[in-house]
Order: structure tokens, then C-alpha cells, then sequence
């Protein structure tokens, strides 16, 4: 089978998807007006409000939304083989994650850019806005924790990625100063900062850093965790402009560079898919297909943390109505593209089945190692490039997502536990510095109480990670849906997805619990509870919503 | 020709802007406010007479004052601060 197949199987099917499937949504459906003011307009303060330019929008909104989870998801997933990912990544990515990222959208801007979480409160209910909180500091919670795992094992694994991933931060800070001063133009700047990058690229793979195995004792893991936890402690504490805001930008640029170029290499070298296409000899302890599959690829085909985007930021700057398809439908057709390359990565970059085999030897193994390995020799084959070089490149590109997701992250949680310092008046934990603190010592503390000495719990509640992801999904879903049924449209676009969403999610839960209960793992146990309970509730509320809202006489509104 | 090409370089520079600015525009914005509201409370106590409420902050905003005030010295043409108690250069 040939990649080339592959990539334009999907890439077409992406395509067509939005060329036809998202207009269809977007005329009939939703019913985009490019006449309604958009709050952007309705309350612009140059601040939050702000119309801005659809492409300019679709790529924060893209490069927002796309962090190593569309990549770490499918490179688990093609376990079961390529062809379940594949179809799962394009039809998710058409049918599920568009409408879902439009729909967020187009909700919030008819409701005064509120956030899907306010959305909730008032659409839904004030109990499903307390389940939601609750999901969204899970989802935040696993998403560092799994976030420093996965690059503590990219930097041990390829130890050439250390200069160029901790020395883009040095490049970072010294472009933030270059812009904030106006010392340079940013076009001169973004060629500066990505020749940097690339430099330090080419340079890493000549002067490998490894860790000891043993630092008062520690494992180089263990060590890199704790090290990464405290490089996004700082950096969520620095003014945005010091590190952040330059390190997003350059990591956007890089991210479009590096799809340029994995597409371009698959197309040159026309690698073959040597994975099978439906994996009958899974290896033992691997869960079932069906539900995991819909639960380990979670970005990539349908994410809750891009309702979050797409209501938090992306809905204040909407121009006009109708650029919320082009923003968040083509927005989920980035993040499917970048799935699909990481597809391709895992399952065509190796030489033989055998090799492939020997990395994906149980569940979670291969993940973003098989993404760099993989991807690194399509590069090698297509671009001529160095194989050490090419596997830098990918192990920085994706190192980058993790970490600028992770002091993100950081800095998110930060915010719930000073929120929730007002609403509980603990005036300690409204101030910076301790919610920090106690950010890092729950992820910590996720790390290392589910994964032992070395921290690795992020890798072992991945599949938690998706669980709950998928419930935030449900959460927008839900609303989209009420709001679609009170105007007398038809729902079933996506009431459909919710409902499988719905039974997926809940399935591949009790499934993990009784895994979680044979292991007798109990810290998984009981955060498995946690999300099985939110699930419930989470159903329980949907029902019920929605059988208020088919019971009354629709009303068409704006 | 050229001033097309002027043009359409303007254009991606100012579209590179808006892209680098759009994720932390508001973030930054608040900075800014808080910055100036911390700084017109210093200067409205200190003008009226009354104890300074921020005054727990000042050493905080120290850094950032003494950019401003050494630029504020010298636009006044004093080669140097005129407070002993408060050096800049």
C-alpha cells in the first residue's frame, strides 16, 4: 500500500469534506448570516474584542488548538492497525470535529462570545456548568501530566533534541525582546527565529545531552519531569510577552514548515505502509478496538478542548458570522491533516513489518517515538535529509507542541485554583505563586502516583485523558444541540455525534475500570471513578435537557 | 511593478502582526492597564498627600520606574537624578 494513496485518500476526503459537507452545516443548519453583528463588532474594545482578519484567525485558532495530542493519539492508535485510525482521523474529522468546532462558535457569537462553560450554566443548567469546571481541570490536569512524560521520553530517547528544544527557548526570548523593543521588523524577525531554530536543529544531533541514570536517586526521567515542571512554572508566571507570545509564534511557523515538508517527503519518496491494515495479532493486554479507538484518538477527530478555544478566544474575533466555517470547520481540517501525517509517520516510516512489530510490542508503546522514528526515515527517504537530523526535527516539532501546551495548561489551572480562591475566599490561593504551586504539585503528584519513580503516569491515563476530553466534546455537543432544537432546526447533525460520543465514552470507561481493578491500580481507580460519575451525570443532564427542549414549542431566534 | 511587491509586503507584515499579537493581545493589554493604574494611584497619593495605598508594591515597580525616570531626567536636561535617594545612572 503506498502513502501516497493514503495521504490523498485523506487529504480528499478532508477537502471534499469542507467544500460541501461544511457548507451544507453552515447554510442550513447554523444559517450563517454575514449580516449578523458579530460581538467582535457589537462590543469591540481593542482588547478582547477585536474583528480580525478569517486567515489570521484560522491560524491562532489552528495553532491554538494543535499541540502533540493529534499526534500522540493516532501513533497509539494505529495498534489496531492503520485502517481503523485512518477512517476514524477523516470521518471523525468531517462529521464530528467541523461541526463540533463551527457549532462552538456559532454558539458563543449568538451569545455574546460567552465561553461553553457560561454556555452551559445557561443553555443547560447550573449543575452540568459544575460537571464542566470539574471536566475542564481533569482535562488540564492530564494533559501536563501526560505532556511532561512525553518529552522526558523524547529527550531520552533522541538526546540530540535537548540543545534545539531548550535552546528555542533562549531563541524565544531573545525574539520577544527583538519585537517588544521594535528593535527589528517581525518579517525580519520570523526568518532570524526560524533559521535559529533550524540551526540549533542541525547543531543538536553533534552535541547529544544525556542525563545519568542515577541523580540522587532519580531516574533521567524522573529528572527531566521535574525539570520540565519547573521550566512551565517560570514560564506560566512570566509576563506573556517574555516568552510565551514569541514562543507560540515561532512554533506556529514551525508547525506549517514541518507539515510542508512531511507531505512533501511522503509525495517525493512514496514510502509504503508497512503496518497491517486491520492489526489481528494485537499484542497481549491491548484493549478492544471498539470503544478505546474513539477515546485514543481524541484530537485529531473530535476534541472538547477546542470548544474551549473556539468559545474562549477564537469567537471574540470573528469578523463576520459566516467566517466560522472557514475558521473552525478548516481549523479541524488542519488538526485531521496533522493527524494523518502522524498516521503516515507510524505506520509507513518503517522497513519492514518486523520493525514495526518490535515497537509497537504493547498498548501505549510507539506513540511519538514511532511518530519521529518513523516520520525521520520518510523524511530521509523523500527530502534526502539526514536521518539524525530529520529525526530532531520531527522529536523539536513535537517536544514544542507539548511544551507550549503544557505552560498553557499550567497557567490555566492556575487561574481555576484562584477562581476558586474567590469563590472560597482563601485569599492565599488567589495569588500567583502558590496556585502555581499547587498546579505543580497535582500533576506531580498524577505522575508520580499513577506511574511509580519514574513519573511515567501521564502515558498510563492517556486513555483517561481522551475519556474526559471527549465528555467536554459531549458538553459543547449538547448545547450546540439545544440551541439547534429551540430554533426548530434539524439536530440530528449533531445529536448523532453526541450520542456516540456519549456511548463510547462510557463504555471505554467501565472497560478501564475493570482493567484498573484486575491491575489493582487504585489511583487510577479512583480517578477513573471520578470521570465515570462526570460521564453520568453528564448524561443524565443531556437527557433530560433535551427533552425540555423537544417538549417546547421551538421559537426561531436570531 | 515594485510598489506592488512594496505593497504586498506590507500587507503579510501586517497580517504577520496581527497573527503574532491575536493569542495574548488581551493579556497583554491588561498588563498594560494594571501597569498604568498602579502608577497613577502611586502619583494621585503622592500629589494629594495621602498614604500611599500601593506603597507595598513600589519596590516591585522599581525596575519600571527607572527607565521612565531616568528618560524623564534627562528630556529635563539633568545629566544625573536629582534625588540622592533615588540613583538611575
Amino acid at each position: 500500500m503506498s502513502a501516497i494513496v493514503l495521504l490523498l485518500l485523506g487529504l480528499g476526503g478532508m477537502a471534499a469534506g469542507y467544500l460541501f459537507y461544511s457548507r451544507f452545516i453552515a447554510d442550513r443548519i447554523f444559517r450563517l448570516d454575514p449580516n449578523f453583528r458579530t460581538p467582535a463588532h457589537e462590543y469591540e474594545d481593542g482588547v478582547d474584542f477585536v474583528p480580525t482578519n478569517r486567515y489570521v484567525l484560522w491560524g491562532h485558532h489552528f495553532t491554538s488548538v494543535a499541540g502533540a495530542a493529534p499526534i500522540v493519539g493516532p501513533a497509539i492508535a494505529v495498534i489496531w492497525g492503520w485502517l481503523p485510525a485512518f477512517v476514524w482521523v477523516v470521518l471523525g474529522t468531517i462529521f464530528f470535529a467541523g461541526v463540533h468546532d463551527s457549532g462552538a462558535l456559532w454558539a458563543s457569537v449568538r451569545n455574546r462570545a460567552k465561553s461553553v462553560g457560561a454556555l452551559t450554566g445557561e443553555v443547560v443548567g447550573h449543575r452540568a456548568r459544575t460537571i464542566f469546571m470539574i471536566v475542564i481541570f481533569l482535562v488540564l490536569l492530564m494533559v501536563n501530566a501526560v505532556f511532561g512524560v512525553v518529552i522526558a521520553n523524547l529527550l531520552i530517547n533522541n538526546p540530540g533534541a535537548v540543545v534545539p528544544v531548550w535552546g528555542a527557548i533562549a531563541v524565544a526570548l531573545i525574539i520577544g525582546q527583538l519585537i517588544y523593543r521594535r528593535i527589528i521588523g517581525l518579517g525580519v524577525v520570523s526568518v532570524v527565529g526560524v533559521l535559529a531554530l533550524y540551526s540549533l536543529i542541525y547543531i543538536g544531533p553533534q552535541v547529544p545531552v544525556a542525563l545519568p541514570d542515577q541523580v540522587m536517586g532519580l531516574s533521567a526521567s524522573a529528572s527531566w519531569i521535574l525539570l520540565l515542571f519547573a521550566y512551565a512554572a517560570i514560564a506560566s508566571l512570566l509576563p506573556v510577552w517574555v516568552l510565551l507570545q514569541p514562543r507560540d509564534y515561532i512554533n506556529g511557523l514551525q508547525l506549517f514548515v514541518g507539515l510542508i515538508l512531511l507531505y512533501g517527503a511522503v509525495l517525493i519518496g512514496n514510502p509504503t505502509v508497512v503496518a497491517p491494515m486491520i492489526n489481528v495479532d494485537v499484542p497481549a493486554g491491548t484493549p478492544s478496538l471498539l470503544p478505546l479507538l474513539f477515546v485514543t484518538i481524541a484530537c485529531g477527530a473530535i476534541s472538547g478542548f477546542h470548544g474551549l478555544v473556539a468559545s474562549g478566544t477564537s469567537s471574540k474575533q470573528l469578523n463576520q458570522e459566516t467566517d466560522a466555517r472557514f475558521v473552525g470547520y478548516f481549523g479541524a481540517v488542519g488538526e485531521g491533516s496533522l493527524a494523518l501525517a502522524a498516521i503516515i509517520a507510524a505506520t509507513a516510516g518503517f522497513a519492514t513489518l518486523a520493525d514495526w512489530q518490535a515497537v509497537y510490542t504493547a498498548f501505549g508503546q510507539g506513540s511519538l517515538t514511532a511518530f519521529v522514528d518513523g516520520g525521520a526515515a520518510i523524511l530521509a527517504g523523500g527530502m534526502g535529509m539526514d536521518a539524525g537530523v530529520a529525526a530532531t526535527l520531527l522529536t523539536v516539532m513535537a517536544a514544542l507542541f507539548a511544551g507550549t501546551t503544557m505552560d498553557t495548561g499550567l497557567r490555566l489551572q492556575r487561574y481555576i485554583f484562584q477562581e476558586w480562591g474567590e469563590i472560597y475566599q482563601q485569599k492565599w490561593l488567589t495569588r500567583p505563586l502558590p496556585a502555581t504551586l499547587l498546579s505543580v504539585a497535582t500533576c506531580l503528584l498524577l505522575a508520580f502516583g499513577a506511574g511509580g519513580a519514574d513519573g511515567s503516569g501521564g502515558l498510563l491515563i492517556w486513555p483517561l485523558f481522551g475519556t474526559t476530553n471527549q465528555l467536554l466534546a459531549g458538553l459543547t455537543l449538547l448545547v450546540i444541540t439545544i440551541m439547534l432544537v429551540r430554533r426548530g432546526r434539524p439536530a440530528i447533525y449533531t445529536l448523532g455525534p453526541l450520542v456516540f460520543l456519549l456511548v463510547m465514552t462510557l463504555l471505554a470507561l467501565l472497560i478501564q475500570l475493570k482493567s484498573f481493578y484486575d491491575k489493582q491500580d487504585w489511583f487510577l481507580l479512583g480517578l477513573d471513578l471520578v470521570v465515570l460519575v462526570a460521564a453520568l451525570l453528564v448524561t443524565l443532564e443531556c437527557a433530560a435537557a433535551l427533552r425540555k427542549a423537544f417538549s417546547q414549542e421551538p421559537a426561531e431566534q436570531g | 511593478m515594485a510598489g506592488r511587491i512594496l505593497g504586498a509586503l506590507r500587507r503579510l507584515n501586517e497580517l504577520g502582526t496581527q497573527y503574532y499579537n491575536a493569542p495574548y493581545r488581551a493579556a497583554i493589554a491588561r498588563a498594560r492597564r494594571d501597569e498604568e493604574d498602579l502608577f497613577m494611584l502611586l502619583v494621585f497619593s503622592e500629589m494629594m498627600g495621602i498614604p500611599n495605598p500601593a506603597a507595598w508594591s513600589t519596590l516591585e515597580l522599581q525596575p519600571l520606574l527607572m527607565d521612565r525616570f531616568h528618560e524623564w531626567h534627562t528630556r529635563m536636561c539633568m545629566e544625573r537624578s536629582p534625588l540622592d535617594h533615588f540613583r538611575c545612572c
